[in-house]
């Protein structure tokens, strides 16, 4: 929500950019035959001629014999893509290239553009590689996987909301626009990776810069809560929203993510809580702060839960600690919701200052236990 | 290109790098003069007022200990269920305390450790001398309403009776437990708390928390007495770091006062104390000098030439500030105190948010503060003070060695 924030995953990748292999789709290079891996796609297989490549430069040479359009990815072991190409339709080829170093990589063919893809095992050989713990190679693949899955489901939602707009329906609209935000507030530092996604579609009115077009959530909260009016110009910006959060839906997969990133992701959500929402600065016209804090609270505890087991190895204390931390501020959340399979919170302007300031201490006593998690899993 | 692949530089070992040159930087800054905190060893320190204060002995330093230019003090509450998880809490405060003290970082250090994880010390008391900083810890009579304490509750630890002209703010008064920090660098002081604090989360968190500058009494007499924001000078007669009688008689939880886990402990009131300093400040000489019963240059008592000349108290008003206090009118007793002068900004009507927050310590709470205290009500000051906040801790006896911890003789079964 803050355009100006640094968030640990791009941190991380300004880092590890210093030892980058670079994925591109240029049809240049790769004349040694030795270097092209071909790729059969049909609708149910993918069939790789080759299993082992030594590193450097590889071309992948694919054919879709399949009836369904596809893709084909190479990842590395933690789903991160490493090269792409889409929209391979049935019946034609295409190459895909990139620049790997030593290491597993799979290659996934996607027949329908859908899933988690059909997938071979790729080793590039040669050089030394550091392996790190396959565990959290499943944790990365898994919360990036997550993390998609919150972006798609977003779409619909926010379709919804911004229909409502669309057909000047004030209520219609104010009951869609938090439940529009839930999948952006559970993966927030993943969402934020992203600089120029970001500021468009989160950022409030304090934190424009000078000459900066007011866009995005926020705008339209104002436009909903406080003008209480539907213009043109909100017909507009909520076109937009479904653009900027499209683009979103489409690069998740590529965000940089890290166990440690990961971890600190976790961490950061509980950030915005103790900055945003603890004090209704977020949501200060429709006070839905708290079904915000929720959502941070379950991305964190979804990165957290997928990291526990390697953390539960290296520091079991902290890990009893954060899971009585979760439960305990769970248990406070679930007194401002009669249904806990609702996200019908308290309005926020209803919470006292007392009600504040616990839900404040829960926060940073699962914040500050939460913040030694990276190190618990860099160990 | 994960952090599982390649080998050029990562961000831990830059970060590293960075590390060393900041210790350098601290070192040359800091001089063979007093050490200096660093991740690491600290190199000895010398004899001038940036020096160490030792954490260990029978009683806790920043009672009798000299008192320091700067406080930062803070009252916390307890929100642990978990007697074994609290306790876990005050051992990991004696030892971040321990090497605060010494002059060293908490834990890890501020810099140096995992780049991806936060320092384990928030690192701006980096390079800065020990300051003299002593941390002092007291247990408020809530605390013992929880973990099954209340029969341990010593019956000095009495709850203060409502005085006349109290206006009390709970948001600023009692505690079940509370960290006095003094030190001759105010960022010391700040550090040492703040990081407590961080190390509590969870189990303790702050209720309310008061900066001090310009002591406004002295345990070191021989010294120049300090002045208080009304301009005179405060704790003439106060208990000095080396009368160890007085210590002995005043001060300090003896044997048979019980309880047991008190001995060597004592007691410590708190009161916010604000000063209507505006009409302070137009109030003629003649009748500050009335209201206090000494002089304002010399500090003389009525009708003597010397600061330290002994008071003749019917010479005073009967209403003056000394007289009532000395004392000869508290059948004899007297108080330890080490308060300090606040000033927080301004409060809303143009005024200056300023007073003394009073620090007292006393051997029991009854034949001390409340003593004292009820025999100012008829004080000619307090119609320039309020007592704005309040509480009151049992300040348990010295850490022993570096096996002991904070509340040991409490807490521990055996004990």
């Amino acid at each position: 929500m803050r355009a100006a924030r640094l968030s640990v995953v791009t941190a991380v990748t300004a880092v590890t950019a210093l030892a980058a292999v670079t994925g591109c789709t240029s049809k240049s290079d790769a004349k040694d035959g030795d270097r092209v891996i071909g790729v059969t796609a049909t609708d149910s297989t993918c069939v790789t001629s080759k299993k082992e490549i030594s590193a450097g430069h590889l071309e992948l040479a694919i054919e879709n014999k399949g009836s369904k359009v596809t893709e084909v990815y190479i990842l590395f072991p933690d789903d991160r893509i490493v090269s792409e190409r889409e929209n391979i339709g049935p019946g034609t080829k295409q190459r895909v290239t990139a620049e790997v170093k030593a290491g597993d990589y799979r290659i996934a063919c996607k027949p329908g553009m859908k899933g988690t893809g059909i997938r071979q095992n790729l080793k590039v050989t040669g050089g030394s590689v550091a392996e790190r713990d396959p565990r959290l190679d499943k944790a990365v693949a898994a919360y990036r996987e997550y993390a998609q899955e919150q972006a798609d489901a977003t779409l619909p939602l926010v379709a919804t909301f911004v229909k409502a707009i669309q057909a000047g329906n004030l209520e219609a609209a104010k009951a869609a626009y938090a439940p529009s935000r839930i999948g952006w507030e559970r993966t927030e530092p993943v969402a934020e990776s992203f600089g120029d996604i970001d500021p468009k579609v989160d950022v409030r009115a304090d934190g424009l810069e000078a000459g900066q077009t007011w866009t995005g959530w926020h705008r339209l909260e104002k436009a909903l809560w406080q003008d209480k009016k539907i213009t043109a110009t909100e017909k507009t910006l909520a076109g937009q929203l479904t653009t900027d959060l499209t683009d979103w839906q489409k690069r998740v997969g590529k965000a940089e993510i890290t166990p440690t990133s990961m971890a600190n992701g976790a961490k950061e959500l509980l950030d915005e809580v103790a900055t945003g929402k603890v004090t209704g600065e977020e949501e200060r016209y429709s006070h839905t702060d708290l079904i915000d804090f929720k959502a941070n609270v379950e991305g964190a505890q979804k990165s957290y839960e997928l990291l526990k087991p390697v953390a539960q190895e290296n520091d079991a204390a902290l890990v009893t600690d954060l899971d009585k931390q979760f439960a305990a501020l769970n248990t406070l959340l679930d007194k401002y919701r009669p249904n806990t399979s609702s996200y019908a919170f308290t309005s926020y302007d209803k919470v006292g200052a007392a009600g504040r300031k616990e839900l404040s201490d829960a926060v940073n006593a699962l914040a500050e236990p939460l913040s030694k998690l990276a190190a618990a899993v860099a160990k | 290109m994960t952090d599982t692949q390649g080998s050029s530089p990562t961000r831990r070992s830059l970060i590293g790098w960075g590390g060393a040159g900041l210790a350098l930087g601290a070192a040359a800054a800091g001089g063979a003069v007093a050490m200096t905190r660093t991740g690491d060893d600290v190199v000895p320190a010398g004899a001038d007022t940036g020096a160490a204060v030792d954490f260990h002995g029978v009683n806790q330093a920043g009672i009798a200990t000299p008192v320091q230019d700067r406080l930062h003090f803070a009252a916390f509450d307890v929100t642990t269920t978990d007697r074994a998880e609290f306790v876990q809490v005050l051992k990991a405060w004696t030892e971040a305390a321990r090497r605060m003290t010494a002059g060293k970082a908490v834990g890890e250090g501020a810099f140096g450790g995992l780049a991806e994880a936060p320092p384990d010390d928030t690192g701006e008391a980096l390079g800065l001398k020990p300051s003299r900083l002593t941390l002092t810890i007291g247990f408020g009579p809530s605390l013992f309403k929880k973990f099954d304490l209340a029969g341990r509750r010593p019956d000095a630890l009495v709850d203060l009776p409502t005085f006349a002209g109290d206006a009390l703010d709970a948001a600023r008064s009692n505690g079940d437990l509370c960290v006095q920090a003094c030190a001759d660098d105010p960022q010391v002081a700040v550090h040492a708390i703040r990081n407590l604090a961080r190390i509590g989360m969870g189990k303790v968190v702050i209720r309310w928390s008061q900066l001090g500058f310009g002591k406004t009494s002295s345990t070191t007499p021989d010294a120049q007495t300090p002045r208080n924001l009304m301009g005179f000078k405060d704790g003439t007669r106060n208990i000095a770091g080396t009368e160890t009688d007085r210590l002995k008689k005043f001060v300090w939880v003896g044997e048979k006062d019980g309880p047991d886990w008190m001995t060597g402990g004592s007691y410590l009131v708190a009161r916010r104390i604000r000063m209507h300093i505006e009409t302070w400040d137009r109030t003629s000489l003649q009748e500050q000098e009335d209201i206090f019963g000494r002089d304002k240059g010399e500090g003389a008592p009525v009708g003597k030439a010397k600061e330290r000349d002994e008071p003749f108290l019917k010479a005073m008003k009967p209403d003056a500030h000394v007289r009532l206090a000395h004392p000869d009118s508290n059948h004899g007793t007297t108080i330890l105190r080490r308060g300090y002068s606040f000033t927080d900004g301004t409060d809303g009507l143009g005024r200056l948010e300023a007073g003394l927050f009073f620090l007292a310590y006393q051997r029991d709470v009854r034949e001390g503060f409340i003593r004292v205290q009820r025999n100012l009500a008829t004080d000619a000051l307090n119609e320039y003070i309020q007592h704005v906040g309040s509480a009151v801790f049992a300040v348990p006896p010295g850490v022993r060695d570096k096996d002991d911890w904070w509340g040991r003789t409490l807490f521990s079964k055996e004990a």
